[in-house]
């Protein structure tokens, strides 16, 4: 019934026997205790829940966890290096772009695959590009500046 | 009295944008929220609820639930009924003949809206919790359903409870001026029915409750996503009888609130029940659609409004009837919102010699309604600026033009409106001016013209409001009903390394008090903002306070703290003397150093203070060791913040479809500790409010059952949505405020929706459109054009 899964989780291998109905999310959060990943909505709305797979940034409640077997994720907790932070995470913070931070670990994720994809987005790109991320206390206005401000530094990592 | 804040940024630390100290733990997935905590030997709660808006529950079977793989426990009302008290109502208004009816935490023999609890299931994990819910089987009656408030009121309407004839939960009146002689001697009377559609708060986290019981020792341990632990711990300990001193909460990080986390529900008593009855920790957390119908809504007001003006556009009086839909039971806080925080402001900005206004809080088949981001002024702003605008349209003056005629004029320590408060400063002309200066509005006009003869409609919309905020002295609390006070304390403790714990009873959930709290320790004592820490959100470590809501944290709890941080002063001032041997009365303050005056350099810094007073070698006779303070503040007044914000939208007459182009929000909030949070906050509040006006609605069908059920039906703005917010202010400062603060939360989501709707509908003047229901969805906009182009 439970099927064995190795997945590299921030640089490192974490192996276990998962039902097939558990999500991505789920395996983060509740098997391996990474809770920086949230859950906002059960529609793969909100975008609370990114993460990168294989450096791709995806909903982490729209994959099982069996799916990513053999798969590479990074959450939030490890995009500092060595307690530095992030390109983007220092624009998040430098720009204000987070109040209450539960959207922010997603929404970090979805602007990381933006950059990845187009390093030197326009505001009206970013704001397309963070359509499927909510946040209800920002406005996204400074999430936007943030954005901003982690491409004319010059990266997402 | 006022200045547009483009002056430099200051070199104090109180007013300048630092970044904010709770940041790093929230960007790097360090920070702990409710579901994040895990506890030895935890078990799941699952919840079944009510899919029949109204109906009498004839059985409940839970003996395949219980025999389920991992199933602890299945209860029912039947378990909890005579365990659990009522979930009481918190605002008892008075003088409106208020019928409560018992809310259970889990319905016994009838369910009220889709949602209400019925049973609940203890697993050992979540998945085998929901699992063994579909076990349950629930024979249920249904009963009709009444899910709009005025129908609710009529004569003949399905009815919820004994205890409230004809649905009304209460009926509260405010009266000042001659209302009759307003209206007889009026030369113009416009009117409307406006409907405040129901809205879903849609904090990004859900609710959830993480409930601990030791049985030996009688303690309970609660983590809950709140916005005020102490009230929490007072209504659960009322409700389950675990007297206070055993009862801790902790608000860890909550992920937002907007109202909806100022209320106990259902699922968070229900979760304590569960714990105290199996002895193991069990903790529930919301799924978004249980959130959508579990958690509390906001606004649902139906309005029929009327102002009397004279034909040169002076407003005479304001006549208003509101059938405010409560939903199946009296959330904590829900008779005050329409009454107190909606009615009493009906006079806004401006002089309006005669106010009445009839407020029907109605019962309705529906999830309960609370506070969301204004609460209730929202609702009145919004009223009074569509009002305005119809006075406009029906003389054929200039919207602004009729606004500055009714304007109060500017005053810095009070001024009594006929609704009978008392607000404390103002300069409304002065928001008016800045924000017409920013938009460019003569030219707009110009520009307006211009579009429309090429057939683009261009639409500008103003709004201006007051609103009351720091709730506020506890008397009037007292004397409107409220079960509490509403002041707030805090300690402020310097160790003897000169660092500092400040411990409020506010609870902040996003909006940053961690960050300006130190900054006005900084500021007052000379200490760096990075040697401050503000602790908040644990009963057990925190003095008690009220909560985070009505935009009363800065206002209220930064008062009680710059009075601790000011009884500090005055010690170090004390001990200054002693140990530089001068009078007392010499010793000055600037920067951080105590000193004589005219010798800089015989001087204390307060860390050389925080030593001396902690070592206590050498204290003046009679001064107690340590350098502490405390302080409880009772506000004498409630502060009023105001504004006027602008916005410019374009309307495409073919579809409908509705681009807002341009936004000024012009906001007083005195003075400001942080300017980059405050602009936050307007961001944030601004989007909320344009949200109401263009997209969110939750819609109910006559059956009760909730069509926008989910995030995928139920619109909160997104990204690309939206135009950058252009962020102006004034600074009044309060006159009765310890730091001149008035307050800012809300004040973006109370403008901004009637600025929006003046927007569309002033786009839509050629079309002869005068009203259109909210939201302004392509759908609506575009029958109203049609029907218009008709006429
Ligand atoms: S939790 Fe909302 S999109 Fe994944
Ligand atoms: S910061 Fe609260 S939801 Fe985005």
């Amino acid at each position: 019934m439970k099927v064995p899964i190795t997945i590299s989780i921030n640089g490192r291998a974490r192996s276990a026997e998962v039902e097939p109905r558990l999500l991505l999310v789920q395996f983060l959060r509740d098997v391996l205790g990474l809770t920086g990943t949230k859950i906002g909505c059960d529609t793969s709305q909100c975008g609370a829940c990114m993460v990168l797979l294989d450096g791709i940034a995806v909903k982490s409640c729209t994959c099982l966890a069996v799916q990513a077997d053999g798969c590479a994720v990074t959450t939030i907790e490890g995009l500092a290096s060595n307690g530095q932070l992030s390109a983007l995470q220092e624009a998040f913070w430098e720009k204000h772009g987070l109040q209450c931070g539960f959207c922010t670990p997603g929404m970090i994720f979805a602007a990381y695959e933006l950059l990845r994809t187009n390093p030197n987005p326009s505001p009206e790109q970013i704001r397309h590009g963070l359509e499927g991320n909510m946040c209800r206390c920002t406005g996204y206005q400074n999430i936007v500046r943030a954005v901003q401000a982690a491409a004319a530094a010059g990266g997402r990592a | 009295m006022s200045v547009a804040a483009t002056a430099p940024a200051p070199a104090r630390v109180f007013g300048s944008g630092i970044r904010r100290r709770e940041d790093p733990r929230l960007l790097t997935g360090t920070a702990l929220y409710t579901a994040d905590f895990t506890l030895p030997g935890q078990a799941y709660a699952a919840i079944l609820r009510s899919p029949h808006a109204h109906a009498r529950i004839r059985t409940i079977d839970t003996a395949r639930a219980k025999a389920a793989p991992g199933v602890v426990a299945v209860f029912t009302g039947a378990d909890s009924d005579g365990v659990l008290k009522p979930i009481p109502c918190a605002w008892l208004i008075p003088n409106s003949n208020l019928k409560t009816a018992p809310y259970r935490p889990m319905a016994t023999d009838t369910v009220r809206f889709v949602g209400d609890a019925v049973a609940v299931v203890v697993a050992d994990s979540d998945h085998q919790a929901y699992d063994a819910l579909e076990l349950i089987d629930v024979d249920y009656a249904p009963l009709p359903a009444v899910v709009d408030p005025q129908k609710a009121a009529e004569a003949g309407a399905p009815h919820l409870h004994e205890e409230a004839p004809g649905n009304i939960a209460f009926h509260w009146t405010v009266a000042g001026g001659d209302i009759d002689a307003a209206f007889t001697s009026a030369d113009v009377v416009v009117r409307d029915r406006i409907v405040q559609q129901r809205l879903i708060p849609t904090a990004m986290e859900p609710r959830g409750a993480l409930a601990q019981y030791v049985p030996a020792t009688g303690e309970l341990t609660l983590w809950n996503t709140t916005q005020n632990p102490h009230i929490v711990r007072f209504i659960m300990s009322v409700v389950t009888g675990v007297p206070e001193d055993r009862l801790r909460v902790i608000a860890p990080e909550v992920g937002g609130g907007f109202g909806s986390k100022i209320p106990q529900i259902q699922g968070d008593f229900i979760t304590v029940f569960c714990a105290m009855q199996l002895g193991r920790p069990v903790k529930w957390v919301e799924t978004r659609s249980e959130n959508y119908v579990s958690t509390t809504h906001g606004r649902d007001h139906v309005q029929e409004v009327e102002l009397a003006a004279t034909t040169d556009g002076r407003i005479l009086g304001v006549r208003a009837t509101v059938w405010a839909g409560m939903g199946g039971y009296l959330s904590t806080a829900a008779p005050g919102i329409p009454t107190i925080l909606h009615g009493l402001m009906l006079s806004g900005p401006y002089q309006i010699p005669a106010i009445k206004e009839d407020v029907y809080g109605v019962y309705t088949t529906t999830t309960p309604v609370e506070a969301y981001r204004g609460a209730g002024r929202p609702e009145a702003t919004y009223m009074l600026e569509r009002l305005v605008d119809l006075l406009a349209d029906e003389i054929k003056a200039d919207p602004v033009e009729v606004r500055r005629r009714n304007l109060i004029p500017p005053f810095e320590n009070g001024h009594a409106v006929a609704t009978g408060l008392t607000y404390d400063s103002g300069d409304y002309q002065g928001a008016l001016d800045t924000a017409l200066a920013q938009i460019g509005y003569d030219n707009l006009r110009t520009e307006q013209a211009a579009a429309r003869a090429k057939g683009r409609y261009i639409g500008i919309g103003v709004s201006m409001y007051v609103e009351i905020c720091g709730l506020g002295p506890s008397q009037v609390a007292g004397a409107v009903g409220f079960q509490g006070g509403l002041w707030e304390s805090a300690i402020v403790r310097f160790h003897p390394s000169g660092k500092v714990h400040v411990f409020v009873g506010i609870s902040p959930h996003g909006q940053g008090e961690e960050t300006t709290f130190a900054q006005v320790v900084a500021d007052e004592l000379g200490v760096a903002v990075t040697d401050v820490k503000v602790v908040h959100g644990d009963t057990e470590n925190t003095p008690m306070g009220w909560g985070t809501y009505g935009s009363r944290a800065t206002a209220v709890g930064g008062a009680a703290l710059a009075i601790a941080t000011r009884k500090i002063k005055e010690k170090a001032r004390l001990l200054t003397s002693h140990l530089l041997e001068a009078a007392v009365e010499d010793i000055d303050y600037a920067d951080g150093k105590f000193f004589v005056r005219g010798s800089p350099d015989k001087a204390k810094t307060i860390q050389d203070i925080a030593l001396m007073a902690n070592v206590a070698w050498n204290l003046p006779q009679g001064m107690e060791a340590g350098l502490e303070a405390s302080s409880f503040y009772d506000p004498p007044n409630f502060t009023y913040p105001f504004g006027t914000h602008i916005a410019v939208v374009e309307v495409d007459p073919e579809t409908g479809h509705v681009e807002l182009k341009r936004y000024v929000a012009v906001d007083d909030c005195g003075r400001q500790i942080n300017p980059t949070i405050v602009e936050g906050q307007v961001h944030g509040g601004v989007v909320q409010g344009i949200g109401q006006a263009l997209w969110e609605q939750a819609v109910y069908d006559q059956n009760g059952q909730l069509l926008t059920g989910s995030l995928i039906d139920y619109a909160i703005p997104r990204a690309d949505l939206l135009p950058d917010i252009d962020v102006r202010s004034t600074v009044t400062p309060s006159p009765h405020h310890p730091l001149g603060v008035k307050g800012i939360g809300e004040a973006g989501t109370i403008a901004s929706t009637a600025a929006v709707y003046n927007a569309v509908i002033d786009a839509l003047e050629p079309f002869t459109v005068r009203s259109i229901q909210m939201p302004l969805t392509p759908e609506r906009v575009w029958r109203a054009i049609t029907a218009g182009k008709g006429a």
